[in-house]
């Protein structure tokens, strides 16, 4: 039994066999051959077996999608067969004696070249065609496994370096029940989207592709971050009750779907929810969320090749802001730049793209985008209680600029005679520490604020979240960081406006005591973590998280304050 | 040997699904079976040569059948051609 930690994703215990999704190495040496004959052979070995392979996913692609989709497949096996690309290669081998590896690249490259030349799009794509086919015929000559998510028939666990959104997309949802990253943090994408399909994780995990083979038994234990590769009858059985015990557990948590969040002493905050698109709302609303603390509305812009037009946004913000029956919905206006691009939407490549043009930035400075999502906004928000948001505002010059924008296109719509809201809050993100520094100012424009820890905590600490060599420093707990979220909420109540957390801080159950100490209003996370806040909260007396929270701010490191938390709250 | 000119109407030129059906109908024939341009010449059975003449809609090929078979061959390709509206 080999033993493997990485960190805590995604809650939860899964138990099944490994499917790694790792691309192979596919380089290859140009070599001379003895015998032209035997590697001609080889060669047609392998296109026998792609040909074979490609058949079999063209039937899986067929009963699990379209004829469409399938028929790309259709044209793959036509290109294993074509005498055009085979003879040459043959030829090659037999002229040259050169390996089959070798005389495979070279020939195809031509083709590749050919294609990428073209000046029509549709023909230059096709390149990425035959460099498909061919790796998958050169994957057969170097005996590597091309991985096939497609294919996939049983419940597995996923294993991957990292897992790209295009790749989730990919994966048959009935069949995983849990993924393995090497790299990665509790804010990778791979995390973020286990959490939304309620299956465990552990990311980060290091050296998991390189030490579980396919087919291994793993466990995954989503709550403490370890992996176990092979392991034990006993250790299977003594896995099964944790899992048994974990569903236990998330059975009481459900009883208070439809109870208010307490404190112990009857103090009420709101418990809200994160998300990324509509189809969030079923989780949302399933888990007991007392709103919606932040739509992230760049996941709208995201995997597709236009920008959506006014209506389609307008219909993705109805469906939420009336989906939630009066429950607040704080819509954040597009947040792209920085790890996000878009395709339809050439930004220029920067050296500090976190630090560059994005967000708020890039919507002041490229207008029309910006209007067409706060014209749809504006129409959505008669259908309920919408709150519309600003990311990455610095200065108090950017929000009265966008604030201008937003107003200006309010009263358009009203003169055209489409109804706005009438009592429609304008806040802002804080997530950069200059904000936070100045609140006591910005208190006095803004109707709320909400607390982007995630970024708020690599701009403070000066340390790339994405980065694993400074991840040490990515410190919630940090007293710098507990004192820029005091000084953010003391001068919000001092002008009577409330404050939320939407980064991942707000639902950790050692940040939570000290931020209901520090007075936060409204606690939005992923809907899955809700219940578990819920039930925490209500054992938490908020007199003595104050004293708890007051002492935190004195200690000198991040370590010192989560030892005190545990000793309080335990 | 038999010859036909054709030019191509399908909005699209001849695309991976059209070019797919016609390799694969040209495929069994024993004759040699060659769509011809002004510059280039590809192997009809041949889905990278094909596609690699890169045909759009108006552009002029000339069908080019020869072998034991070639009757059989020409009158498939040319109602194949017609039929998917590809070209005429």
């Amino acid at each position: 039994m080999t033993h493997l930690t990485g960190i805590a994703a995604s809650d939860g215990i899964a138990i099944a066999k490994a499917y790694r999704f790792v691309q192979p190495d596919l380089t290859i040496t140009k070599t001379t051959v003895q015998h032209t004959d035997a590697e001609q052979q080889r060669l047609a070995a392998a296109l026998a077996k792609a040909e074979q392979e490609l058949a079999a996913i063209q039937q899986q692609t067929l009963k699990k999608f379209s004829a469409e989709e399938a028929a790309i497949f259709e044209a793959h096996l036509l290109v294993v067969n074509d005498p055009e690309l085979i003879g040459p290669i043959n030829q090659k081998i037999a002229d040259e004696a050169v390996n089959a590896e070798y005389a495979l690249h070279e020939v195809s490259s031509m083709f590749v070249a050919l294609f990428e030349g073209m000046d029509n799009e549709y023909m230059s794509e096709r390149a990425s065609d035959i460099k498909d086919v061919t790796n998958r015929i050169l994957a057969h000559l170097l005996g590597v496994h091309i991985p096939n998510p497609s294919h996939i028939e049983e419940q597995v666990i996923i294993v991957a370096n990292d897992l790209t959104p295009s790749e989730t997309a990919q994966l048959d949802r009935n069949f995983v029940l849990g993924f393995i990253t090497d790299i990665g943090g509790r804010t990778s994408h791979s995390a973020i989207m286990a959490r939304s399909l309620e299956i465990p994780a552990v990311v980060g995990a290091g050296t998991a592709t390189t030490t579980i083979q396919d087919g291994d038994l793993l466990i995954v234990d989503g709550l403490s971050g370890q992996v176990l590769v092979n392991p034990t009858a006993d250790v299977i059985a003594d896995y099964q009750e944790k899992a048994q015990n974990f569903r236990a557990q998330q059975a009481e948590w459900s009883t208070l779907v439809n109870e208010q969040t307490m404190s112990k002493d009857g103090v009420h905050v709101e418990l809200a929810a994160n998300i990324g698109s509509p189809s969030d709302l079923d989780s949302v609303l399933r888990h007991g969320a007392e709103g919606i603390g932040l739509y992230r509305t760049e996941f709208l812009y995201m995997g597709r090749e236009n920008l959506p037009s006014e209506d389609e946004q307008f219909t993705a913000y109805k469906m939420v802001v009336a989906g939630m029956k009066g429950k607040p919905v704080v819509i954040r206006t597009l947040d792209i730049g920085g790890d996000k691009h878009l395709p339809y939407l050439p930004l220029q490549e920067e050296m500090n793209p976190f630090l560059g043009h994005r967000a708020i930035r890039l919507c002041l400075d490229q207008q029309e985008l910006f209007r067409t999502q706060l014209r749809a906004l504006l129409r959505a928000s008669v259908y309920g209680n919408l709150k519309i948001m600003f990311p990455m505002i610095a200065t108090i010059q950017e929000f009265h600029d966008a604030k201008a924008v937003l107003v200006e296109e309010k009263e358009k719509l009203i003169a055209a005679g489409i109804a706005v809201s009438s009592d429609l809050e304008i806040g802002m993100m804080v997530e950069i520490p200059a904000t936070a520094v100045i609140a006591d100012i910005f208190a006095k424009e803004v109707d709320f604020f909400s607390i982007g820890t995630n970024d708020l905590i690599q701009y403070t600490m000066a340390a790339d979240r994405m980065n694993e060599k400074v991840s040490y420093l990515y410190q919630p707990y940090n007293p710098a960081i507990l004192r820029l979220i005091q000084m953010v909420i003391n001068a919000a109540h001092k002008e009577q406006k409330w404050v939320g957390m939407c980064g991942e801080m707000a639902g950790d159950e050692l940040a939570v005591p000290l931020l209901l100490g520090l007075g936060l209003d409204e606690f939005s996370m992923s809907a899955t973590s809700i219940l578990k806040t819920r039930s925490l909260l209500k054992q938490l007396t908020v007199t003595d998280m104050q004293a708890l929270a007051a002492e935190a701010l004195q200690l000198a490191t991040a370590d010192e304050v989560i030892e005190k938390v545990k000793q309080a709250v335990k | 040997m038999k010859t036909q000119q054709f030019t191509v109407v399908d909005p699209l030129g001849i695309h991976a699904r059209p070019a797919s059906q016609l390799v694969a109908k040209a495929t069994p024939f024993a004759s040699s079976i060659e769509v011809r341009t002004e510059e280039k010449a590809a192997n009809l059975k041949s889905i990278l040569g094909v596609m690699g003449l890169a045909l759009k809609q108006g552009s002029q090929f000339t069908l080019v059948v020869e072998g034991e078979d070639e009757e059989q061959a020409f009158t498939a390709l040319t109602t194949l051609l017609t039929e998917m509206g590809l070209a005429q």
